[in-house]
């Protein structure tokens, strides 16, 4: 099992269009990616549904996790993806 | 003699219009006993691709909106998408339920745990819920739910229209929105706010209405008459037509014999401010500046506040800019100043007192001024929030002062302010009178509380007391008084506030043509009168009610006081 803890870099919080870009993201790389808040129940990171119900905010912390095979880069590419504000360049 | 009947909402603006119903779909409803697909496979593959469909259109339409609209749609065709949405109905149907039965449950789950968790989530609610009423409606054979294809001008009456329904209005045939469900300060309301649809909420009956039925609908009055007379016609007609040249006008607030009254916005973000760029308003009479702060977990930078306040200024191009330092506590709490545990934040640490705890937060802000002030070469005025006794009033002054602001004031919201106005003004150039909590404070009751909203009536006889104390501290040391709450929108008010003393408004910018219009016709010794006869009344209904007997007739007629 591999894992990546992560502060929400989007300004809105994961809502909205930084979680829908998030889960899209989630949903292609193939694997089963798992996302939770700390001391929460972990939801599945490719479900907008369950990743708006987390509702992580900004500057919130949240862990991924994941294992197999490209668990690693998933965990990679989605750690940096959170951690940069997905709403910026947005009116 | 007629027949005709009137239903009675929540309007939201002033216009009036007449033309024929136009129904909006319903939901479809979901027979819960149905008895379940005998071929559970083929079912699931049904609504797999009813979902499908339903995200491909909502996508189609988004494409075709822009701004928050798009991004809402593509946010609904997101949940549409759902992999674990999708994944609880395959579940359902495995387990026995009819496929529309199982749409509908596995939605209403995902509804709970929205609800539940309140705020930005619940407000989404509506999003989930025209997923679920899509995919239903394409399973079952029912018609589209939400607004029909328009082929001319209409009124759209509806249970209630979600985002996406609001959406996919086309505005160019849309005369009105009247709804049975959805509130004031719901999402339909807001957007027909916006654009300038008259539109009513609330409306029990609205969903007997038929297609073709001609009604009259007046957002001023809250009504909509079914099949009206040729009189309502009439005066609805008049109605229409001296709004639409009303909100033309773009002259400076005055009274009928020339006596300036500076009619100005209340916003809440530099976006806000640039919205203005072109609007017939002369400045910004509020600048909330608590919206840079909400939702952080740390105060925004010098750098970043300066950014904002120099856009705001240069949006507004010279115009007069007042902004009001943050306001936080009471129903505005920030993680890292709002201590928890107080009783009652409405009187606890708040406003300019957050001085006492976390004054560097109250420099760093008038810095972020000065340096944006100094950029832009604007002469924004700065005021503070929640000044009760004189001291603090000079404490700010000295600090504002000490960050290069040139013009400072203080808010008038607490009644040991407002009575002792005049020596507030010894320390400060000029004051702005916060009617929203001014009342709250005077009447001792929460603003948030809706079934008290009778104490809060700014027509009070106590509150306007003490705005007439306000105003006339300011008449006598011949230092400007302003009003901000939303008093200064109302058009009838505006004249009793003029005659006070007040020498501006400031109120959210749809407002502005009704007042501009109200003032236009009336002098100030009028309007003094009107304050006469308004502080003269023992109750709020007899002083709106004495004002009302007393103020022209087109201006009663037209934006139907």
């Amino acid at each position: 099992m591999s894992q990546r803890t992560v502060t929400i870099g989007s300004k809105v919080g994961l809502h909205a269009r930084p979680a829908k870009l998030f889960t899209s993201a989630a949903a292609a790389t193939g694997v089963k990616v798992q996302i939770a808040k700390a001391g929460g129940t972990p939801v599945d990171a490719s479900s907008i549904l369950r990743v708006m119900t987390l509702g992580a905010k900004f500057g919130e912390e949240v862990t991924l996790t994941a294992e197999g095979e490209g668990a690693e880069e998933a965990l990679d590419q989605l750690a940096s993806m959170l951690a940069t504000d997905l709403d910026a360049g947005q009116e | 003699m007629t027949t005709e009947t009137t239903l009675r909402g929540a309007g939201v603006g002033r216009g009036a219009v007449v033309g024929p119903v136009a129904r909006a779909h319903p939901a479809p409803v979901v027979d819960a006993a149905a008895p379940a697909e005998a071929d559970r496979a083929a079912v699931t593959a049904t609504v797999r691709s009813a979902f499908e469909s339903v995200a491909d259109a909502l996508e189609a339409r988004a494409e075709r909106s822009s701004g928050t609209v798009a991004n809402v749609l593509m946010a609904t065709a997101a949940m549409a998408r759902d992999t674990e949405l999708a994944e609880q109905v395959a579940v359902r149907i495995e387990a026995g339920q009819s496929a529309p039965f199982a749409v509908d449950r596995a939605v209403a789950e995902f509804v709970d745990l929205f609800t539940q968790a309140g705020g930005y989530l619940a407000e989404r609610v509506t999003d989930l819920m025209s997923v679920r009423d899509r995919v239903v409606a394409l399973l079952t054979g029912q018609p589209e739910p939400g607004v029909p294809a328009l082929t001319s001008p209409a009124v759209v009456v509806a249970d209630d229209l979600s985002p996406a329904d609001t959406a996919a209005l086309e505005l160019d045939k849309v005369l009105a929105i009247v709804i049975e469900r959805g509130g004031p300060t719901g999402h339909t309301a807001i957007i027909a706010g916006q654009l300038g649809i008259p539109c009513v909420v609330r409306v029990v009956g609205a969903s007997r209405l038929t297609d073709g039925t001609v009604v009259a609908v007046d957002a001023a009055a809250g009504t909509v008459v079914v099949d009206p007379d040729d009189d309502v016609r009439a005066r609805v007609e008049a109605r229409r037509q001296g709004l639409a040249a009303l909100a033309q006008r773009t002259d400076p607030g005055s009274t009928l014999d020339g006596h300036a009254v500076a009619l100005l916005a209340n916003i809440g973000t530099a976006e806000d401010a640039e919205r203005l760029t072109d609007a017939a308003v002369e400045g910004v009479g509020l600048f909330r500046t608590e919206v840079l702060y909400l939702g952080r977990t740390t105060a925004p930078t010098e750098d970043e506040q300066a950014e904002q306040y120099a856009r705001a200024l240069r949006g507004l191009g010279g115009r007069k800019v007042v902004i009001r330092t943050l306001d936080a506590g009471a129903d505005k709490p920030l993680a890292f100043v709002t201590r928890d545990g107080e009783e009652n934040p409405a009187l606890g640490v708040r406003g300019f007192r957050l001085v006492r705890t976390a004054e560097d937060l109250l420099r760093t802000q008038l810095r972020a001024i000065g340096r944006a002030a100094a950029e832009t070469g604007g002469e924004p005025w700065v005021m503070a929030p929640m000044v009760a006794t004189v001291e603090e009033a000079a404490q700010f002054a000295a600090l504002a002062r000490d960050a290069g602001v040139r013009m400072v004031g203080v808010m008038v919201e607490v009644p040991s302010a407002a009575l002792r106005a005049r020596d507030l003004l010894a320390e400060v150039d000029f004051i702005s009178i916060g009617t929203n909590d001014l009342a709250q404070y005077t009447m001792a009751t929460d603003r948030l509380l809706g079934e008290l909203v009778d104490l809060l009536d700014p027509w009070q006889p106590a509150v306007l007391d003490l705005v007439a104390t306000a105003a006339a501290a300011g008449s006598a040391g011949g230092k400007p008084v302003g009003v901000c709450g939303e008093s200064a929108a109302d058009p009838l008010m505006a004249l009793v506030l003029v005659g006070m003393g007040v020498t501006s408004l400031s109120m959210s910018p749809a407002a502005v043509p009704g007042v501009r219009f109200a003032l236009s016709r009336h002098t100030l010794e009028q309007c003094r009168a009107l304050a006469a006869a308004a502080r003269a009344a023992r109750t709020a209904a007899d002083a709106r009610a004495a004002c009302l007997a007393e103020v022209d007739a087109e201006v009663r007629e037209i934006l139907a006081l």
